[in-house]
């Protein structure tokens, strides 16, 4: 289904802008990530979407041509999953799974062979009869998953799905939920506030920040090309240079990096991969701290910028603490953005 | 020293069962022997408990009739009335509930009285038993809407009602799928509160009451001002063959919706 989000936006009572005019388009069977941190309106965009939010005069939200703005939540066909799951206590896994197909008056042989065949995708073959109470983490997760794709909804729905799991079981479901969402076919809405899940998952990211979107693209997309420092910094962890620029050279604390071009009145941004310890660097700075991380060294720099840099490393061996080092960095490889645009 | 510390707390406590007890068990048995003042030794006998039977069966069924329609009365407005305060927290919902809890803070005597004075003159109502249904109502329904309210608010209705509505349940699908039987232990404390409370209920029935509509504790007192001893014991034990088994009922009930809250 595409899914044409137009000027959607939501004032709530008392005043808080949770999202400002926003339009989105979703094409059939895509998976969209909203992706921001905490208070940035993604909840507010989903639940609209949704039903469960009215936004503000003048939105048209459009469900394959047929505008949806008006119904209700009940009439939309969309399926979701809540952060907490709201799985229903009173009901066994299989009563859970089967309640949209039952508000549908779908005969009971039907109802029957829809469930297990859900069942069985979600691999939840053998917990069909359990109460919701007796099942793990993950397993409520992929029941909430399956409760909601049960009814063939013509979107599903995501609000931070896996947000309620410890850090180990996440990256893990994180990719079944990738598999299952495409295994579906289904067009997906997902909302995250984890830069890694939101690129393991989606097909596209839109990157939101105080209540608009500041970016959306594909995962690849935004990491090469932010259009602004937020969208650099929370995709891909980049740290901005603090200096002085002066044509194409920026003047550092520690040493002069030249720039592949003029650059005034931008911010320049560098991520930790980019950053070479390279004894002809232009650049010096103090070795702070040196973690070891297996496939590379996580090395915190001061000296070289206002604020520490970290810079990663993948040498058989790393600088000691509290040594000098000189460092350089490919002009290409900065990312040159707008100042002073805070989304 | 140390049995002796323990025996102390043993002691008192047997001594304030026996204080409550006695009693209790001399009333019983007086309504069980065939001449109170000659004591046991008179012999046992069913006698005056089938005369109870008897004479006050009217007062039997009226109690349980209007136990029964006060149950279903509080819940109907009952249920759904918590379902409004738990779905709608607010200040509103505070002062609307303590102002459902008020008739808990007035005297049934001053509950009766003013159900007197407005609707006294209604000839019909006033001598129906519907008068004193709506003097149960008002005093049992905080019982009702509290149970189910605190069932209700520890768990997260407005979720799980969102999850439903997205699976195309209506408004009335999900009252019934999913807040009335996620309330349910608070429904079935609640109702055995009420029950319990309309049965045993005195101060304002007295007062509601006329000769023809007596219930079971209006009925009690009765018995004690006009018939001999015996009977009126009998009329105790009767009583209690009722109540205490409800009264355990909702002992547990309660104890029950308590362990699903937590
Ligand atoms: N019902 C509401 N009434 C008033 N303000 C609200 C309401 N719901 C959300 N807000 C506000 O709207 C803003 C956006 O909220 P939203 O829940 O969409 O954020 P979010 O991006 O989902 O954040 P999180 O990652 O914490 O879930 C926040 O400032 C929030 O306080
Ligand atoms: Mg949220």
């Amino acid at each position: 289904m595409t899914l044409t989000l137009t000027n959607i936006a939501k004032t709530f009572p008392g005043g808080v802008q949770a999202l400002l005019p926003t339009d989105l388009e979703i094409a059939k069977g895509e998976i969209v990530s909203l992706l921001g941190p905490s208070g940035c309106g993604k909840s507010t965009l989903l639940r609209m979407i949704a039903g469960l939010e009215t936004p503000d005069a003048g939105a048209k939200i459009v469900f394959d041509g047929e505008d949806v703005t008006r119904q209700s939540v009940e009439t939309r066909k969309i399926g979701m999953v809540f952060q907490s799951y709201a799985l229903f206590p009173n009901m066994s896994v299989r009563g859970n799974i089967g309640y949209g197909l039952k508000m549908q008056k779908l005969p009971k042989t039907e109802i029957e062979a829809r469930v297990n065949e859900v069942i069985a995708l979600c691999r939840l073959d053998g917990y069909a009869d359990r109460a919701i109470t007796a099942l793990s983490g993950g397993q409520r997760q992929r029941v909430a998953l399956a409760r909601a794709m049960a009814p063939r909804p013509r979107v599903l729905l995501l609000d931070e799905p896996l947000s309620a799991l410890d850090a180990a079981l996440r990256s893990q479901l994180r990719d079944e939920l990738a598999l299952l969402l495409r295994q579906f076919g289904i067009t997906a809405i997902f909302v995250t506030h984890d830069q890694n899940e939101a690129m393991a998952i989606a097909d596209r990211v839109a990157v939101m920040s105080l209540g608009e979107v500041a970016q959306i693209g594909t995962p690849e997309a935004l990491y090469r090309n932010p259009a602004t420092g937020f969208v650099a910094r929370f995709v891909g962890d980049a740290m901005p240079l603090e200096g002085r620029i002066e044509g194409d050279r920026l003047h550092l604390p520690g040493g002069i990096l030249p720039l592949p071009g003029p650059a005034r009145g931008s911010e320049v941004l560098v991520r930790a991969e980019d950053i070479r310890l390279d004894p002809q660097g232009p650049i010096t700075a103090r070795v702070e701290t040196v973690t070891f991380l297996g496939t590379h060294y996580r090395i915190a720099l001061s000296g070289a910028s206002d604020t520490l840099l970290i810079a990663l490393h993948s040498g058989l061996s790393a600088p000691q603490q509290g040594e000098n080092v000189r460092l350089s960095i490919a002009p290409e490889a900065l990312l040159i953005l707008p100042k002073g645009v805070a989304a | 020293m140390k049995s002796l510390s323990k025996a102390i707390p043993l002691i008192v406590t047997l001594l304030a069962c026996a204080f409550l007890l006695i009693p209790i068990i001399q009333s019983v048995l007086a309504g069980l022997t065939v001449n109170y003042f000659r004591g046991l030794s008179s012999g046992l006998t069913l006698k005056w408990v089938a005369r109870v039977l008897e004479l006050y069966s009217g007062s039997i069924l009226l109690s349980i009739w209007i136990a029964l329609a006060c149950l279903v009365v509080t819940l109907i407005l009952g249920v759904p009335a918590a379902y409004a305060l738990a779905r709608n927290p607010g200040r509103a919902s505070r002062v609307l509930e303590e102002f459902i809890s008020l008739p808990l803070a007035i005297p049934g005597l001053a509950l009766a009285l003013a159900l007197l004075q407005l609707y006294g003159t209604l000839q019909g109502f006033r001598t129906s038993w519907t008068f004193i249904l709506v003097g149960h109502v008002l005093y049992t329904l905080p019982f009702m809407v509290r149970s189910v309210l605190s069932v209700l608010a520890a768990i997260d209705l407005k979720v799980l009602e969102e999850g439903a509505a997205s699976l195309g349940a209506g408004p009335a699908r999900r009252f019934f799928d999913i807040v009335v039987p996620n309330a349910l232990p608070g429904i079935l404390a609640g109702a055995l509160t009420v029950v319990t409370l309309s049965i045993g209920e005195f101060n304002l029935t007295w007062m509601l009451h006329t000769p023809y509509l007596k219930t079971l504790p209006v009925g009690l007192a009765d018995s004690y001002a006009s018939m001999r001893l015996e009977v009126a014991s009998a009329y105790t034990l009767v009583f209690f063959v009722m109540i205490v088994p409800l009264l355990m009922a909702m002992q547990w009930a309660s104890a029950r919706a308590q362990r699903i809250m937590q």
